[in-house]
């Protein structure tokens, strides 16, 4: 160490900004393999619905063909990309979240003294929580095959893309949502006013037409909820298939999510410092 | 109560360079409610400087700032004359922190928990296994570098936090009441352990404390209350008009608009 300000380290180099995102994600990886726990019941849920929910409304509800299917389907079909994407929103959410409020606030206090941009830090959090909803995506993916939920083999690769688009999306959705509301404070309430409605107001559980005809403005709700346009990327994305419409609006949310975040973690902007005062940030 | 308010600035001296930490004119409000009112301070470096108030007096405020969480909207505020506004990047890559809440990952191990930090500031996998070690037995903790952090003492805890603080080689350390919660022993060997890397690096340290027996003869005191710098300057200077007492120094200076709510908290 050093009097002299070592000048040359005042400028980040490139290699220091991978080294930087990949400590990012060992970090996130090796909490996820210590959190069996975590890992189990981010399994269990989307497979007690595809177990138990969808067994018990296939004889009820049928799907007749729709694309991106070129056949009739059974209902778990159906509701297995929903599911792909509540596994990616539980995760989007309960990292950010988590990573705000629970004991990891002062893991977040030591991530923000990098000396790397901020824009930075939180896209490399981002991407650590989209590398975890992966691992649980295909997991959950390799046990539904069991259980008459086959995508073509190329549907799996195909998947992946559309996997990083809306993760990303639901990832920045929960960072914006854990730095602008200071009272979901408990993953109870997020789960009853952000994780249910977004689920049930989507096309997860029954296709668009069918809301439509029995109920018009919850078909307009379904239509405005960005939670539609990620189930109905990765649906025909499990199929080999690409649907622009769906691409552009996560794209867009996608985005748009992320700069909000941005300029709500931004000292500049003061978002934090304006609310609450140093304890607001322990 | 006749101790002078804030001595001069030494900061940028030319014999010198500039002050491991520089805060200048800083006043900062959340909401309607002044936290910080026209602060300025200096931490020359090789000193080891107290900050000290008692609770609510805005040091984990003032630290928030220079960290960078959030924004000193007035002022200026330099660290080894890197403007934390300007060249954010520049400043934050000198500087070491440690936090008043514990902030190490209790299910990593140590090494994990250190290397983790070191990618922060983009040191390689690599090269921070390296750093690890030496920072982990620079505070004698090496044979620990395995261990999950959870099974560790409260005050280990604090001398990994200290050692993770360093491990990007800073010429500003930070340290926000480290002592709370660690019972006397501990607490002493903490001081004394930091006492060590000023006179061994060099380093410029900012200690906030509202404990007076962790600050020593030849310490620079920098008396926080309510948001104000009440006086600055030596230990000798601070105690000259109180017969050597610094307690009965520093009560005054935080009695004297009737806080009496607030001088209980200094014991």
């Amino acid at each position: 160490m050093s009097f002299v300000p070592n000048r040359a380290a005042s400028r980040l180099p490139l290699s220091g900004y991978l080294i930087c995102m990949a400590g990012i994600c060992w970090r996130e990886s090796l909490r996820f393999v210590n959190q069996r726990g975590r890992f189990l019941s981010a399994l269990v849920r989307p497979l007690v619905w595809l177990f138990i929910f969808a067994a018990g409304f296939r004889s009820v509800l049928g799907v007749s063909i729709i694309p991106p299917y070129e056949t009739y389907i059974l209902y778990q079909v159906y509701v297995a990309p929903g599911l792909i994407a509540m596994i990616q929103l539980f995760n989007g959410l309960q990292s950010s979240l988590s990573m705000v409020y629970d004991r990891e606030v002062g893991a977040m206090r030591i991530l923000l003294v990098s000396p790397y941009p901020r824009w930075f830090l939180l896209l490399s959090k981002l991407v650590a929580g989209i590398c975890v909803s992966l691992l649980q995506v295909y997991a959950f993916l390799a046990i539904a095959w069991f259980w008459e939920v086959e995508a073509p083999p190329i549907g799996y690769l195909t998947v992946l893309p559309a996997l990083l688009l809306s993760g990303l999306m639901l990832g920045s959705m929960g960072l914006l949502m854990s730095s602008l509301f200071r009272q979901l404070e408990n993953f109870a309430s997020v789960m009853n006013f952000v994780i249910f409605p977004m689920f049930f107001t989507s096309s997860a559980l029954y296709p668009l037409w069918k809301v439509q005809e029995s109920s018009l403005p919850l078909w307009y709700v379904c239509q405005f909820n960005p939670f539609t346009y990620a189930v109905e990327l990765i649906r025909f994305a499990l199929y080999g298939q690409f649907e622009p419409f769906s691409a552009l609006v996560v794209a867009g949310c996608s985005i748009v999510f992320l700069i909000g975040a941005i300029i709500a973690y931004d000292p500049s902007a003061g978002l934090m410092g304006r609310r609450g005062g140093p304890d607001a940030a322990k | 109560m006749q101790i002078d308010v804030a001595t001069p600035m030494r900061a940028g001296t030319a014999s010198e360079g500039p002050s491991a930490l520089s805060v200048e004119k800083v006043t900062h409000r959340f909401g309607s409610r002044l936290a910080l009112d026209d602060v300025s301070l200096d931490v020359p470096r090789g000193s080891f400087t107290a900050l000290l108030g008692p609770n609510g007096a805005g040091k984990t405020t003032l630290f928030s700032l220079v960290t960078r969480l959030y924004d000193n909207r007035t002022g200026a505020i330099r660290v080894l004359g890197h403007d934390v506004r300007r060249e954010p990047a520049a400043a934050l890559s000198r500087l070491g922190v440690v936090f008043q809440a514990r902030t190490l990952d209790l299910d990593l191990s140590v090494q994990q928990n250190l290397v983790y930090h070191a990618t922060l500031h983009g040191i390689g996998f690599g090269r921070a296994r390296q750093r690890a070690r030496e920072a982990l037995d620079r505070v004698g903790l090496v044979d620990r570098a395995k261990d999950k952090v959870r099974q560790l003492s409260g005050g280990q805890m604090r001398r990994i936090e200290i050692a993770r603080a360093l491990i990007h080689r800073p010429d500003l350390l930070l340290l926000d009441e480290p002592t709370v919660g660690l019972d006397i022993g501990s607490r002493a060997a903490l001081v004394a352990e930091v006492r060590r890397l000023i006179a061994s690096d060099g380093l410029g340290v900012l200690w906030a404390t509202h404990i007076i027996e962790e600050i020593a003869p030849g310490d620079r005191i920098v008396v926080l209350h309510r948001g104000r710098v009440r006086a600055q300057g030596s230990f000798a200077e601070m105690v000259a008009d109180s017969a050597g007492d610094l307690s009965a120094a520093f009560l005054a200076l935080v009695d004297e608009d009737g806080a009496s709510g607030h001088a209980g908290d200094a014991p």
